[in-house]
């Protein structure tokens, strides 16, 4: 079973809640997925629709709430954003989410780390957003991230683990669990990652915004759970030579005429 | 008084605690979080924390987000 700081977790599926059209939509969708996990971001009250609160809909099911720093654009920001969400939430969970250039909203792997290094000492269980790049992901896990989570392709773009290279060089290394963040576009690709031996995924867009979130967040579901047994069944090698599935021995040696 | 709330101009009552302007705002304390002047106030100081003239005030809740 997944155990991130010493919370198990029998879904390997994290969702995010942003962009759903509805509140129910998106408690529907969290239901349909399984799912023990739940992003959610921190924003100024709305002053003109003072009863807009998410967490009421949240509230059926008890779920681990992993708050973002999204907007942060340094770690003084992301700093500033955690301690919000502890008080916010009561709990230390941690996404951090340092990203500078709203363009390409990759992560800052010096803030990142730098935030990381803080918010470990503050007591804070930080899973850092991170670009894919291995060296990054064993130093923030020596500076105490209790999980690292490279990025599939850029937020939002539905692209898939276009960096699955160094996902995997990551999860040769990695003591701490890897979740593969961002860029998730369909179960295919959650399949993916989670055969390249991810921990978990996390997925917000793509059920988001499809057609019949609560449909997709199931197929997510069942995707995340092929790729995870797939992974410790064993996959085999590729290979660039042919290699007949059906036995050599015994084949009929008379000649095919009727084929002339 | 004036106020700079959620990074606005707002005029409200003078020695008004942050739990009275939470009310005046139709919020239930409990959630939301509050900054004040870039502090956190625990949700227990709510009504003897009291806001002064050209105060910045944070009022922060959970949405949705990836």
């Amino acid at each position: 079973m997944l155990c991130i700081a010493g919370t198990e977790f029998s879904s390997r599926l994290f969702l995010g809640t942003g962009k759903f059209s509805s509140s129910t939509v998106m408690a529907q969708a969290i239901e349909a997925s399984a799912c023990q996990m739940v992003t959610v971001a921190l924003r100024r009250v709305d002053l003109d629709n003072p009863d807009d609160d998410i967490m009421k809909a949240l509230s059926q099911r008890e779920y681990t709430f992993l708050p973002n720093t999204s907007g942060a654009r340094d770690a003084n920001e992301a700093i500033r954003l955690a301690h919000l969400a502890r008080a916010a939430s009561g709990s230390s969970w941690l996404k951090l989410e340092v990203t500078p250039d709203p363009r390409t909203l990759l992560p800052d792997p010096v803030e990142t780390l730098r935030a990381t290094e803080k918010l470990v000492k503050d007591g804070f269980i930080v899973l850092p957003y991170m670009n894919a790049d291995p060296i990054l992901a064993l130093k923030l896990q020596d500076a105490g991230a209790a999980a690292v989570m490279p990025l599939g392709s850029p937020i939002g773009t539905n692209q898939g683990v276009l960096t699955d290279f160094q996902v995997k060089i990551i999860i040769e290394q990695a003591r701490v669990p890897v979740v593969v963040d961002a860029g998730i576009g369909a179960p295919s690709h959650a399949a993916y990652a989670m055969e390249l031996g991810a921990d978990a995924v996390l997925v917000n867009t793509a059920i988001s915004i499809a057609g019949d979130p609560v449909a997709m967040a199931a197929a997510f579901a069942k995707a995340v759970e092929a790729g995870r047994t797939a992974y410790v069944a064993g996959i085999g090698q590729r290979s660039k030579q042919a290699s007949a599935s059906s036995p050599e021995d015994g084949k009929l040696s008379s000649d095919l005429r009727f084929l002339a | 008084m004036n106020i700079t709330l959620n990074g606005n101009n707002k005029s409200i009552q003078e020695i008004s605690s942050v739990l009275d302007l939470l009310k005046s705002l139709e919020l239930t304390p409990e959630t939301v979080v509050v900054e004040l002047n870039t502090t956190i106030i625990q949700p227990d100081s709510y009504d003897t924390t009291n806001i002064a003239e050209d105060d910045w005030v944070e009022i922060i809740r959970f949405v949705g987000g990836g």
